[in-house]
């Protein structure tokens, strides 16, 4: 392989690049999708190729290809070349800058105990038609569905500072979810999260702990109870989240935003920008003393976990929010030189054919003192929301509004009522600044979330996020007419 | 011609892929091409990207029994490689009750859907249309970013019982913000020859949309009248659509439509179909299933007429399939979305408005309850207040929580102009009540 790489380098370099790397990536995934006591899918994917990525007069410039031949790694160099050529064409004065990294020679692998490709397809069936047999045993249950996936991902990096980093990633998940409809009301519920379960960067035996068998029954019962639950009440209250919502509410309003491209304006056409401008790093108060927020690529089995990022950046962890106060951003070599900086490591490709952009590693709300119990008994009026069904936020992340799965009432310090329809709105910083009971490490979870969408043209990144359950005082909830 | 395989070669490797299969039934998806994007903000080119390449999938079928592979080489042995993984897994699976065969073929209507002058279109080509935009933007003290893609695609689907369906096309996006720190505009330029697309008008749109939107100053939420212009109204319909109008949504009863179709829903000027033919929008003569594109007019006056079939929700209703298959089995979907013209200008609907908000686009909408399609999300890019028949003043963008049902529904003015967003082609519209549940900061 590094005859190839160096080809690429070479080729590039004599061309007058001042700076170029090569990806070479080899991708696997399985997956099983059933539906309603049918196995929908079963299939294999694969894909393998090549991207160089080159700096030329202060310009970037990138071309991918999937013939791994030394002809082609040839001609997609000088592609690339020719990419930053046009794109010095329309320059800022200032060139593009890399704020430096030490060149290494690395191998890094994710840890995997059970290869989830070693898995035979009939027992992945099988879990997964008894999970859908449990869930259907309710007949109000119109859908029933599940599935398993797993991803095997071989990556080569080399620069022309010297890094050669090989990786091997292997990431595992699963999901259940039944959905019920009557007279014109319909539900889901769904275990362990919705958008198809819940990920991480280890293998089978991240499924076996799921137990899926055990919770399907529940959850085909909750699907249809909350067809005939309250509608959930237009009032400000305080609001209890489950950790799998709070990922949600961490990814949207404090993942994203935090994100050094978006501050720099560089996503505005699509996903937007950010309100965390620059002049607010070491200052603003983004939450109440009770919020620490890390973003930590070095965790075992994170899904946003890795080695060294797409630039040969090594994983680190970053203090973004302490103490309520905003400290660090995620940033990649160039946005990091802007203020600076050196990088945070957050550079990440979708796949061969992408150029790496900012992302988030596993981005955690740290455990507080509180248990959920304690929490809810120190709760005179409010509402539990657990697992997120829909999301809404402006493009400087300030307005958002997420709807729930399922949520309770709670009064006088105990859990009531079922409610359906929940959902919540505020403003990112006074949502935060309101929180005041953060869950221990007892009731700390670490999600998976495989489906972060960001760039042009569009990539799918896999992210995760730590967090346990939490409490926020008068909030919005009940948006929308409901009747 | 490069990046491309042709209609001969892609054909030729499905037939082989078809031959080499052991399955009663197989079918073969070849897709792929080039595309190109050339991204900027802060009024320089930040991100330069070039991609080509293509994937290959195999559906196996003994009896009921079906296996998937795909590659993204496709190189004799990888080829060989997926047909073989697709039959293990084949033979591994359970039968599919649920299973209702392929199609057979069916003769395929001709569309020109591919331009050379998009696909030669070069990066210093796209470096000048982005120019345009960034020297416009910073003459006025404004930054731009954006981005312009052009590509070209090719599709083939190929089955055991005799579809052979090929098709290539072109598409050309170019699209801006020009934004200061008090306000920002949006346009764009959509297009399948590159030629249609004029940067200056792109650049002069979002200019003076940027311009106008300078210090936009807070209105409370609440029920306002609005004028929505076409990308808004897209995005809308789309949410319409997605669920709605799919006939296997509408037979698990997971449809507002659910036994209501031949009602009358929406107002009488609400009409709109799905065309894959038409060149207005980006034809595809076929659907994933390798089925000919069908007209389907899902609403016609305000009366839910038509539903959107692909092979297996039609077979399970004794009907054709219309062509909106896709190949993974999530059931029927609309890919070439019209509404009718009506016969007003936005001008006369401005004239027309007491008190109301003129939205430029939405960002980030999701829905928040199917049945009654319920959408919330946030406007962008150009919001204004409109008072007494005049736009007064741009103000901070709000949050919006309404039924799309309510909107089609209770419209009372629709464009004479139609705008190509996304995929569909859609006027602007007014209508007399739109619930905004909130406000942001700017
Ligand atoms: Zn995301």
């Amino acid at each position: 392989m590094r005859d190839l790489t160096s080809v690429a380098l070479d080729v590039a370099k004599k061309l007058g690049a001042s700076y170029a790397d090569i990806r070479v990536v080899d991708k696997k995934q399985e997956s099983v999708r059933t539906r309603n006591g049918n196995v929908e899918s079963l299939g294999s994917s694969r894909s393998k190729g090549f991207g160089v990525r080159v700096l030329y007069d202060g310009a970037w410039g990138f071309s991918s290809s999937a013939r791994i031949t030394e002809d082609e790694v040839r001609r997609v160099a000088e592609e690339a070349v020719s990419i930053a050529k046009a794109s010095a064409t329309v320059k800022r004065e200032k060139d593009v800058e890399l704020a430096p990294v030490k060149p290494v020679t690395a191998k890094w692998k994710s840890e995997c105990k059970i290869d989830p490709f070693s898995v035979k397809a009939e027992d992945k069936i099988a879990l997964l038609l008894e999970a859908d047999r449990l869930m259907r045993q309710n007949k109000g249950v119109r859908v029933a569905s599940g599935n398993i996936s797993s991803l095997r991902e071989d990556k080569v990096f080399a620069s022309t500072e010297g890094s050669y980093i090989e990786q091997v990633k292997t990431e595992t998940g699963a999901g259940i979810d039944a959905m019920a409809a009557d007279k014109g009301e319909l539900q889901r519920r769904s275990y362990p999260t919705s958008a198809g379960g819940d990920f991480a960067s280890r293998g089978w035996e991240f499924v076996e702990d799921m137990r899926l068998l055990d919770h399907a029954e529940r959850v085909g019962n909750e699907a249809v109870a909350l067809l005939t639950a309250k509608q959930c009440p237009q009032v400000v209250t305080d609001l209890v989240l489950d950790s799998s919502q709070l990922t949600l509410q961490i990814h949207e309003s404090c993942g994203h935003p935090i994100e050094l491209d978006r501050v720099f304006g560089q996503e505005a056409s699509y996903a937007g920008t950010s309100f965390l401008t620059p002049e607010k790093q070491g200052t603003f108060q983004y939450g109440s003393p009770d919020v620490n927020i890390v973003a930590d690529a070095t965790i075992e089995g994170g899904l946003g976990s890795f080695g060294f990022d797409d630039e040969g950046v090594p994983a680190q962890r970053t203090t973004i929010v302490d103490k309520g106060i905003f400290k660090n951003y995620l940033s990649s070599r160039d946005t990091a030189a802007e203020l600076g900086e050196t990088s945070s490591g957050a550079m990440r490709a979708d796949s061969w054919s992408r150029i790496p952009i900012i992302r988030m590693t596993n981005i955690n709300l740290e455990p507080g003192d509180w248990t959920l119990d304690e929490i809810i008994k120190d709760t005179k009026e409010g509402i539990l929301m657990e697992t997120n069904k829909s999301w809404s936020i402006d493009d400087k992340r300030l307005n958002f509004q997420f709807g729930v799965e399922m949520a309770y009432e709670i009064k006088d310090g105990s859990i009531g009522d079922m409610l359906k329809n929940a959902n919540y709105t505020g403003i990112t910083y006074e949502f935060w600044r309101s929180c005041d009971a953060v869950a221990n490490k007892d009731e700390w979870r670490l999600w998976g979330v495989p489906n972060c969408g960001k760039g042009e043209p569009g990539q799918v990144a896999h992210v995760g996020h730590g967090s346990a359950p939490a409490r926020f005082r008068g909030v919005k909830v009940g948006v929308g007419k409901w009747q | 011609m490069r990046g491309l395989l042709g209609k001969d070669e892609a054909l030729k490797m499905a037939g082989r892929v078809i031959d080499a299969s052991p399955g009663d039934m197989t079918e073969v998806l070849i897709r792929g091409g080039v595309s190109r994007l050339t991204r900027f903000s802060d009024n320089y080119i930040h991100q330069n990207v070039s991609d080509s390449g293509h994937s290959l999938t195999v559906k196996v079928i003994f009896g009921k029994k079906i296996g998937t592979a795909s590659t993204n080489s496709l190189d004799e042995d990888a080829v060989k490689d997926a047909i073989e993984a697709a039959t293990r897994v084949a033979e591994l699976q359970k039968p599919n009750e649920d299973f209702e065969g392929i199609p057979g073929p069916e003769p395929i209507p001709e569309v020109n859907t591919f331009f050379d002058s998009t696909y030669e279109f070069s990066p210093l080509d796209r470096a000048m249309g982005v120019k345009a935009i960034t020297e416009r933007a910073a003459a006025k003290g404004f930054k731009a970013a954006g981005a312009y893609s052009t590509g070209a695609s090719e599709l083939c689907i190929a089955n055991s019982l005799g579809v052979r369906a090929y098709n290539r096309s072109t598409q050309a996006h170019l699209r801006t913000v020009v934004m200061s720190d008090t306000g920002s505009g949006y346009a764009d330029a959509l297009a399948t020859d590159v030629k249609d697309i004029d940067p200056g008008l792109v650049a002069r749109t979002a200019v003076e949309k940027c311009e106008a939107s300078q210090n936009p100053q807070v209105v409370p939420a609440g029920e306002y009248e609005v004028i929505l212009e076409p990308r808004a109204v897209a995005d809308l319909l789309s949410y319409l659509v997605r669920g709605g109008f799919s006939a296997s949504a509408v037979r698990e009863g997971r449809s507002f439509l659910a036994g209501r179709l031949g009602e009358k829903i929406f107002t009488d000027l609400f009409s709109f179909w799905d065309d894959g033919l038409d060149p207005r929008g980006f034809p595809m003569p076929f659907d994933l299933e390798g089925v000919p594109k069908e007209k389907v007019i899902m609403v016609d006056k305000g009366v839910a007429k038509g539903l959107l079939y692909d092979w297996k929700s039609a077979k399970k209703e004794g009907k054709r399939s219309t062509g909106h298959g896709g190949f993974g089995g999530w059931g029927p979907m609309a890919a070439n979305l019209f509404m009718a013209p009506g016969d007003s200008t936005v001008e006369e609907m401005i004239k027309n408005t007491k008190r109301g908000i003129l939205v430029t686009r939405f960002h980030y909408t999701n829905m928040a309850h199917p049945m009654k399609v319920l959408v919330t999300g946030m406007t962008r890019d150009g919001t204004f207040l409109v008072e007494d028949g005049k736009v007064t003043k741009p103000v901070k963008n709000f949050r919006f929580t309404e039924s799309a049902l309510k909107v089609f529904g209770t419209m009372d003015m629709v464009g004479k102009e139609l705008h190509r967003s996304g995929r569909s082609v859609v006027p602007a519209i007014h209508v007399p009540a739109f619930t905004f549940t909130g406000v942001t900061e700017f």
